[in-house]
């Protein structure tokens, strides 16, 4: 990619934070969200664009950020344009402990605590499945263990939820759907760590990335140790998924959309590939956020709902393309 | 530079071992080709010795080390692999695709050194492929696919390049191009190992011959000494004469009508 796209990219992700601020109950306009900033507005207004605003578009744009790399390392890694992160298992597996926590009583904290541990378990089931089945760093066959493990998990969200009262479900419901709107510095801050971790080992895999895509067989033969390759991606993956669906529920597309759009725009190398969908994946769901903010007042849509409301249109005209 | 030891390799849930206590070497400036029928067994010797398979017995050594005391990287800088099949996922430019021969040489951060670029440059122009450096690698006809990825393996560099089947799906004129290449990798001191179904190319080419049969060496020496009609006869399991090319004399194979049935 040219320096001049990277300079774009980084522009608009800056645009969608600002207005990301800005939008809300309280519109603020982008003198005042520049001086809420700098602490010299006034008291309610730095209160408003700090804790409540900030917070917000920040975990948004980690969200964006984790799912759009983990997804343009997981496409290439696995050599599949349909991978994403939550294929893992992930998303079924962070779903079940969420709810399982929602319906044991579980308060706030605990829930995507809960959700992360689920997620963290669904990924260590799916690459002990594979194993078991003998795929020696095989992609596919960790994919179909994830379509496996990830139709375990909802099977038991259907039971648990079956005999579940009206408030379970809707809770249960609710982080199924994503959103940022629980957003706070402690969540942010935390989300923040699993983000960089994740990002900057999918960083230093980028190269081996790059050759993995050729094929296993190639790859071998140009000195890349597959299986240990594959297994940094899908663990990094598998953190980076975690880490937003505990601060944010599922948040479904943007692993699988964000990559194509950056491979679009003439990104090659996975280096810059990931670094792209980071990117270009932090002011998707930035902007997604501030859709859901606006579109119905006073009640808020479910972020995963403007996601994959966003991601249809998108694919339709990729597959016309392609046929 | 390339030996194989005493090499056994079974897949799981089969009888039949895909190679039984096969030896051979390949050494500095010849070309060795393995021969044989479909499913003898030499696409295994490949996938060996990358690491794809495990041993059930034997070795597999890269001058005096196994390669299993060497790490994947390390292997890859001494010998070259152009694997029969590559389907990449995504389209990159064709000189990108011939700079990621230059992965086991490089660090974690450290990009292309000046030596590097000099190994791109001259695989580049080994191969002719200098006209295609800037389009993508989906894009390009079986035969300069073929030949881009022949320049990948020598922009990789190290003493030994291994070739499975590199002429699949490639005409005549194509064909040779990429076995004089071969033949001039060889002249320079690589040792070449080439896997082949072009029995009569092979025995033009080649240095030496080995046959594989069932998994097992059935014959090993010169194209003369292994082009032998009764021998091939029997591997193939085809009628077939085998008599001299008229250019230079070399063992050719003709293979015959099946005999009507009276």
């Amino acid at each position: 990619m040219t320096t001049a796209r990277w300079c774009l990219l980084a522009l608009t992700l800056a645009a969608a934070v600002v207005a990301g601020i800005m939008v809300g109950t309280l519109p603020l306009s982008p003198n005042v969200v520049l001086r809420g900033l700098l602490g010299t507005a006034a008291p309610m207004d730095i209160a408003v664009v700090r804790e409540l605003r900030l917070p917000r578009v920040l975990l948004a744009a980690l969200v964006g950020a984790g799912l759009g790399a983990a997804g343009a390392a997981l496409q290439g890694a696995t050599r599949n344009v349909l991978a994403e992160p939550y294929l893992l298992g992930v998303s079924g597996g962070a779903a079940m402990g969420a709810v399982i926590a929602v319906a044991l009583g579980a308060r706030a904290p605990l829930v995507p605590l809960a959700g992360f541990a689920g997620a963290l378990g669904a990924v260590a089931l799916t690459l002990l499945v594979a194993r078991a089945a003998g795929g020696r760093g095989d992609a596919r066959i960790v994919l179909m263990a994830g379509v496996v493990v990830g139709a375990f998990a909802n099977a038991a969200i259907m039971v648990a939820l079956a005999g579940a009262d009206a408030s379970v479900v809707r809770g249960a419901l609710w982080w199924m759907m994503g959103s940022a709107a629980d957003a706070s510095w402690v969540s942010v801050r935390s989300l923040a760590l699993y983000v960089a971790v994740g990002i900057a080992i999918l960083l230093l895999l980028a190269r081996a990335i790059d050759v993995l895509a050729l094929g296993e067989e190639t790859a071998a033969g140009m000195g890349v140790d597959v299986a240990r390759v594959a297994l940094g991606v899908y663990v990094a993956g598998a953190l980076l998924a975690a880490g937003t669906v505990a601060a944010a529920g599922l948040v479904g597309f943007v692993g699988l959309l964000v990559p194509h759009l950056v491979r679009m725009t003439g990104a090659r190398t996975h280096r810059s590939i990931i670094s792209g969908a980071a990117l270009a994946g932090a002011t998707l769901v930035v902007m997604a956020d501030l859709l859901a903010r606006i579109a119905h007042p006073p009640a808020e849509l479910p972020l995963g709902a403007i996601t994959a409301l966003l991601g249809v249109p998108f694919f339709l005209a990729r597959l016309r393309r392609l046929a | 530079m390339i030996s194989y030891h005493a090499v056994t390799v079974r897949y799981p849930h089969r009888a039949r071992a895909a190679l039984d206590d096969v030896s051979l070497s390949a050494l500095r400036g010849q070309i060795t080709a393995v021969v044989g029928p479909n499913g003898s067994g030499k696409s295994t010797l490949v996938r060996a010795l990358v690491g794809r398979v495990a041993l059930d017995r034997g070795a597999i050594r890269i001058d005096d080390v196994s390669v299993l005391h060497s790490t994947r990287r390390a292997m890859a800088t001494r010998v070259a692999v152009v694997t029969q099949r590559e389907e990449p996922a995504f389209p990159l430019v064709v000189r990108q695709y011939i700079a990621l021969g230059r992965y086991p040489h490089l660090g974690l951060w450290r990009g292309h050194a000046p030596g590097d670029t000099a190994a791109v440059d001259a695989a580049i122009a080994l191969t002719q492929t200098s006209l295609l450096v800037k389009r993508t690698i989906t894009e390009l006809s079986g035969g300069e696919w073929q030949r881009v990825r022949l320049a990948r393996a020598i922009a990789q560099g190290g003493e030994a390049i291994v070739l499975d089947e590199p002429t699949t799906f490639l005409d005549v004129g194509h064909e040779m191009a990429v076995f004089e290449l071969l033949s001039r990798l060889a002249r320079d001191g690589r040792a070449v190992l080439l896997v082949s179904h072009q029995l009569n190319l092979v025995a033009r080419f080649a240095d030496r011959m080995i046959l594989l049969h069932d998994g097992r060496v059935a014959a090993a020496g010169t194209p003369g000494e292994v082009m032998q009609g009764s021998i091939l006869e029997r591997v193939y399991d085809w009628p077939l004469v085998v008599t001299r090319d008229p250019a230079i004399g070399a063992p050719t194979l003709v293979p015959l009508r099946a005999r009507p049935r009276v």
